[in-house]
This record gives C-alpha cells, structure tokens and sequence, in this order.
C-alpha cells in the first residue's frame, strides 16, 4: 500500500494500519464508495453555496474558486500533538521576544548571534517601529507555523507566518462539513473541537486592548476588501466573532483614536486585526498610493491609543533568511534547544554555500527569501532541465536572494481516489493565538495536501486541497 | 452598525427587486407579444421605458425586436440593469454585508446568482423562456423569504425593507408613467381592445390581475386601475403600500437610533400626500405630473437616506 521510502500517517510499510487511524479504517471498510463519491460532491456544493472560495487574480471568468476538499480525515494522536505543541509554543514566544529585541535594543546582534544585516538589510523591518511598545508587549497575535513530517517522530518547521497567517476558516469549515457529512465517524473517534477558534480569537484580541480602551474593547477586522484572495475569510472571522468587517474608507482619526463610520456616527475601535499588509497600512506613513490603509492609524498606534494584531513589521520573521537562524534565535531567549527543528538551510548569500547549492541544483529545493504561496521556487528533482538552467542564472545574478534546502520526503496520507485510498503528501498550519493571558493553540490546523501524485507542491493556488484535521482526545 | 453595511443592504435588495420587476415585465411583453402580435413593437418599446433600459437598448440597436428586447433585459452585459448584472450586484452587495446577514439569506442569494449565471450564461431560447422568468422571480422570493424568517428585526432589516420599498415604489410609478397616457379619463369612453390589452399589461406586471378581479369583478375602469396602483394600501406593490412600509421602517430606525433625521420628515411628507390624494384629485393635477413629482421625491428620499445613515464617506 504504501512506498517504503516514504512515511505514511495512516500505513506502516508492511500495510497494517496505524492506531490512529484504526477507528477510521474500520470505518471505511464498512462505507459504500458510490456513497462516499456522492458525499464528496455534496461537500464541494455546500462549500459553493456557503461560498467558501478564494479569489484569483487576473481571472475574470471563475474568479472564485473552491479549494478541493478530501475527506479522508488526517489524524494525529494526543502523544504526537503534545510534543509538537510544546515546541510550537516555545517557537512562539522566542518569536516574540525576537521580535521586541529587535526594535529596542538588539541583544541578539550585540551578542553576535544574528549579523545586523539581517535585520537592516531586511525590506520588512520598519524603522518607525523602533522604540515602540506594543500594547500587551505581543507583536505576533496570530501565527500560522507551517510543519512537515518526515518520520514517527520527525516533524520539521518549514516556515513561520507572523505576518497575516490565513487559512483557518478552512480549518473550522472543513470540520462543520465533515461532521455534517459523517456524524457517525465522530461517535467512534474522540476528536478535539476546534470550533472555539473564534470566541478564542476575540479573547485574545480583546486582552491585548490598548491603555486609552476604557470600556469593553471594540474589535474590528480590516480587509482590503471584496477582491482579496482571503476575503471569505475575513467576512467569517469578523461574523463567527461578532464584530465588524471594515475597510481603509470605513475608518478615520477622530480625536486620537481610530474610529469607524457608522449609521449613528464614528464609534471608536481598539483592537485592529489587520489582513492589509504593513506597506498598506497608512499612506501617510508608509506607502503613500495605498487605498486599503488608514491615514495617520500609525501615529495613534505608536500614542498608543490602537492595538494592531498582527504589529507592523512582523513580517521580519517570515524572512527565509531569518528562518535559517530560528534555531539560535529559540535557543537565545528561551535559553533551551529548539524543541521543534528547522530543514537544514544553505544562506545562499554565503559564497561556500553558494557554491554547494550550484553543485547540487538538481537536489535541492531553491526559495526566494520573501517568496511565499510557492511562488519564485525551484524544486530541482522535479524540474526541467531548462528550468534549473534558468534558475541558476537568476541564484547567481542575486545569491541574497535565495536560500536552499533538501528535497524533504514528506509524509503520505491517504486521499479518497476513483481507485480508493492513495497516498499524498501533505503540511500542517497550526494556528497560534498571542495574548498577555498565554499562548493558545488550536489542536489540529489546517492539512493541505499535494492532489498530485508525486507533487510536493500544497498551495492551493497551484491546485493543493485540504483535509480535515484531527487531533485526539488522550485515552 | 457600518454606514457601508447600511448602503450594501439596502442595494442589495433594490437589485433584487428590481431583476424581480424587470422578468414580470418581460413576461408581460412576451405575451402581449404572441397574442396580439400587431402591438408588439409598440409594446416592447414601452417595456423598456419602463425598465429605464430604452435610451441604451436604441444607441446599440437599429430596430425594435422582441427576441433582441429580452436578450437585453436579461442578459446583455451592456444594459447596466440587465437582469444577470442586478443579480450580480445583489450578491456582491452580499458578499460586502455577509457579517449582517444570516446564514441562510447569503446562501439564499448566492444560489440566487449561482442559478441565474448558469440560466443565463446563453440566450435565452423561446421554449425557455417562462421558466427562466419563473426562476428569476422565485429566486428573488426565497431571499425574501429567509429575510423573513431568520433576520433579527433592527437596523438591518430596516434598510434591506427600505431598499426593497424605494426600488418597488419607483417601479411602479414608471410602470403607470409610461402608460399615462391610456389610463386617462379621456381614454375610458374609447374602450378599444388595445387599451383594454394595455390596462391588462399594467396590471399583470405588478403581479395585480387576480387582486384586481377580486375586488372589481370584470369591468375594468382606466380609473380604478389608476387609484389600486396608487391609493390601494392593500396592494403590496402600489405607491401607498411601499410608503407606508418605509414610513414604519425609518420609524422603527428613528426610535432605536432615537435620532429623527431630514429622510423621515421627507417620507412621512410623501406618506401624507398619498393619503390626502383621491384619484379625483390626481387626474386634476395631472397623472403625468403627479406621477413625476412622485418619482423625483421617491429618489430624493433614497438619496437622503443615503446621507442620513453614512452609507458613504
């Protein structure tokens, strides 16, 4: 059943079943396959109706598309679940104190451990940051810490998203559609819920208020509006938490507090959950063309007088440079070895590695430092020979540019096929809350699964699906 | 709530009633069409005044034909109140206020689109045509209905119905504008078959027929189908309904907001006008005229609303 090379979630290499999936297995020995294929056409209609579809840019005709879901459950035991969630909490809170260190006083660059131009040469970092604090002192409210698995007990970080983390209404509407599709499943399996996502969202949002909120805090979600890839997301969060879906022309300043237009007037906010990029944030002080952002929402952040989740520059530590240090980076401010571990990275700004990395181009998979959605990469075992003769001018023109790792072999899980069960490579997005009151962690995340046989690739935007997600209940 | 929501709701629904407003008036045309054939061209020439679509339909085509006529009310993307754009602009409109809707309405109007994209992703064929006019005023009835039935009643069910009442309000007043002329009393003493096809025209595409047969048997004056499209509060697509329904949702918003604003002096001055009015006193003054000036007051009204509650910056 499955190749022996590769680690299967659900199979061991002689076919026998995992115990995690046990429940499962027995399950689907027992369900009809017309049965199956028509629930699976069924969830697709209600994710249409519901509208759960992503936007592509520059596609007039199905500008909205779904993202396909697979019903086979990805399960992870309670024992595997509390070892890498202690290791995502301990990435978390270095992440944090990472990146307060580097808006005050730079210890870590004092201390020789990161080069300053790792942060000064970064185009995330934002000088009109330094010096300022926080409300709560947390930078990163929500993050998505993307893992892969290797082995039993080998899971990898492939990357952390401080910036604006998005997929975790996938998470919560792809367990609403298979409980609505498969009650029965869940009678035989206990699965840890994950439908408090967004009253625990609120929490944490609300608790990391700002000095001048003097009654409950008022959130709101910013959205770049109704042609941005996420905003189902955005009208969801903003609906499952009750709070308003606002954009730049909703807002305005009004006597030193951020304030949004409403039928009875302009009515203060505290807590911003930003989906605009930092860049958009406020034409007045960043990008002056911006039509998503707030005017002057900066000056009142840094008086204090707004919370905004996530803080502006976090995006420093999306940067695949700084991913490649994160192991010195946990190890500096929580004085413990990194719990969870990094894929081995070559810098390709360093010329041995360089050299390495052009040696073994075939092998390797070739990122941009601030590439994201799979875009700009290069996955040598797969690519033509033209596209690595390609690539490799591009890494010489600009090393800087690039870091390289190993082609991981990803875990397998199984999706449902015309042929059954068959295995697909798959990643993992936890989703981290960040508030004053401690880390939350939603057991599970969200699952994207390579359809492909063979690919690697998980991104929905180049034909990825999700699965259900779940963690279980210990015995 | 947002000003932005405020204005998205209330779009939401003018667009939905209008593609409502706008298949009746095919349907009526489509048969005047086939059962007085003499009429059509004059008849569809009238449909498309009143659907506001004339001006437009004559800059792109030379002639009047009926088949062309409905492909531009249903579905030409250069007709900007098409029946696909109205639809398309109710769910985007949606989508914009989906934190103020229940589920089931945002789902009633993104079927609503789904179903009209694929009804009329191609022309529409004769055969076809009465059940995709059928569809478009079910669809439009179902996220009626599921505003009805899970939407708590506060601000934003006010405008949703404001918008609704606005666009049907004007609907109806252009309908009778178009037609003045065959409802004056002059016209009674003719009583040829045409007017009699067009009285029946007028009342067909506010849904009124059977409601008219109802309360006035067979015999049909030009001067009561005047009164029941305008006085009848009973009608729910007559001018004195839609006022009186606005007139109670700007005053449910005035006592939750506890704000009285210009919109409501201005409604309930128009509300007034149609109470103290017989239809005696209408054909004084003028059908035309007074017909006008009910248009240009109705769009000031949406206009001050707009202003009143923010939906702008």
């Amino acid at each position: 059943m499955a190749d022996d090379t590769l680690f299967d979630e659900m199979f061991e290499p002689d076919g026998s079943v995992r115990e995690a999936y046990r429940s499962f297995d027995s399950w689907f020995a027992g369900a009809d396959p017309a049965e199956l294929r028509a629930k699976s056409r069924e969830a697709e209609a209600v994710f249409r109706l519901t509208g759960i579809t992503f936007n592509v840019y520059g596609q007039a005709e199905a500008a909205e598309r779904l993202i396909p879901f697979d019903i086979v459950p990805r399960i992870i035991a309670a024992r595997e679940w509390a070892k890498v969630s202690r290791g995502i909490e301990q990435r978390v809170r270095a992440l944090n104190a990472f990146l307060h260190d580097i808006h005050h006083r730079q210890e870590i660059v004092r201390a020789g451990v990161l080069p300053v131009e790792m942060i000064a040469r970064n185009d995330a970092y934002l000088q009109q940051m330094i010096g300022v604090e926080p409300p709560g002192g947390i930078y990163t409210h929500i993050v998505g810490v993307d893992l892969v698995r290797t082995g039993p007990d080998q899971f990898y970080v492939l990357e952390d998203n401080a910036r604006t983390p998005s997929g975790v209404s996938y998470m919560l509407e792809n367990r609403e559609t298979m409980l609505h599709m498969f009650p029965e499943l869940f009678a035989g399996n206990r699965v840890r819920r994950v439908s408090s996502y967004p009253q625990n969202l609120h929490a944490s949002l609300a608790a990391c208020a700002p000095k001048q909120c003097e009654q409950d805090p008022v959130v709101a979600v910013l959205t770049p509006g109704i042609h941005n890839s996420a905003y189902y997301e955005h009208s969801f969060l903003a609906d499952q938490m009750g709070v308003e879906l606002v954009e730049g022309h909703d807002l305005r300043v009004v006597d030193g507090r951020i304030a949004m237009r409403t039928t009875q007037g302009y009515k203060t906010i505290d807590v911003l959950y930003r989906r605009v990029d930092d860049d958009f944030l406020d034409p007045l002080n960043f990008r002056p063309d911006s039509q998503l952002g707030v005017p002057g929402i900066f000056d009142v952040y840094r008086a204090g007088g707004i919370t905004i989740a996530n803080a502006p520059g976090t995006g420093v530590s999306d940067d695949k440079a700084i991913y490649s240090y994160m192991p010195e980076i946990v190890e500096f401010y929580t004085g413990e070895k990194a719990m969870l571990e990094n894929v081995p990275t070559w810098r390709c700004s360093d010329p041995d590695s360089l050299g390495h990395v052009l040696d073994n181009l075939e092998e390797l998979v070739v990122k941009e430092v601030h590439g994201s959605g799979g875009y700009g990469m290069l996955i040598g075992p797969t690519a033509s020979k033209k596209d690595v003769r390609e690539f490799r001018k591009k890494l010489e023109a600009r090393p800087g540019n690039y870091i390289a790792q190993p082609t991981l072999s990803l875990s397998t899980c199984p999706i449902f096929a015309k042929t059954g069960l068959t295995p697909r490579h798959v990643d993992l997005r936890p989703f981290v809350l960040v508030s004053p009151n401690g880390i939350d962690i939603t057991p599970g995340g969200l699952t994207r699964v390579a359809l492909k046989k063979g690919s690697l690739v998980v991104n929905s935007s180049q034909g990825g699906g999700t699965k259900d997600t779940w963690v279980l209940e210990e015995e | 709530m947002l000003g932005k929501t405020a204005g998205g709701l209330f779009w939401m629904f003018r667009y939905l009633e209008r593609s409502e407003n706008i298949a009746r008036l095919v349907e009526t045309g489509q048969r005047i069409a086939l059962t007085r054939p003499d009429t059509a061209e004059g008849e569809w020439a009238s449909v498309l005044k009143t659907a506001w679509a004339h001006d437009a339909y004559l800059e792109a085509h030379d002639t009047i034909q009926g088949d062309v006529v409905v492909n531009w009310l249903l579905r030409d993307r250069d007709n900007p109140s098409c029946v696909l754009n109205c639809v398309e602009n109710a769910r985007t409109n949606a989508r914009l206020v989906r934190t103020g809707l229940t589920r089931e309405v945002w789902e009633a109007v993104n079927e609503c689109w789904m179903t009209l994209k694929e009804d009329l992703a191609r022309k529409v064929q004769p055969k076809d045509l009465p059940r995709v006019l059928g569809t478009i005023k079910q669809r439009s009835a179902f996220v009626r209905g599921a505003l009805h039935g899970t939407m708590l009643r506060r601000d934003v069910y006010d405008f949703a119905r404001i918008g609704t009442f606005i666009e049907r309000a004007d609907a109806t007043a252009r309908l009778l504008d178009v037609k003045y002329y065959v409802l004056l009393p002059s016209a009674a003493g003719v009583g040829s078959p045409l007017d009699n096809a067009q009285w029946e025209m007028i009342l067909r595409s506010v849904a009124a027929e059977g409601a008219f047969r109802t309360l006035h048997g067979r015999t049909r004056t030009p001067r009561d189908i005047a009164r029941f499209l305008i006085l009848d509060g009973r009608l729910p697509r007559s001018l004195a309904f839609c006022y009186a329904k606005i007139g109670d949702n700007l005053g449910y918003l005035e006592s939750d907001y506890g704000v009285r604003l210009p919109s409501h002096d201005q409604a309930d001055a128009i509300c007034q006008h149609l109470q103290q009015s017989t239809i005696d006193s209408i054909f004084e003054t003028g059908l035309h005229q007074v017909l006008q000036d009910f248009l240009r007051r109705n769009a000031g009204l949406a206009a001050q609303i707009e202003s009143d509650y923010r939906f702008m910056q």
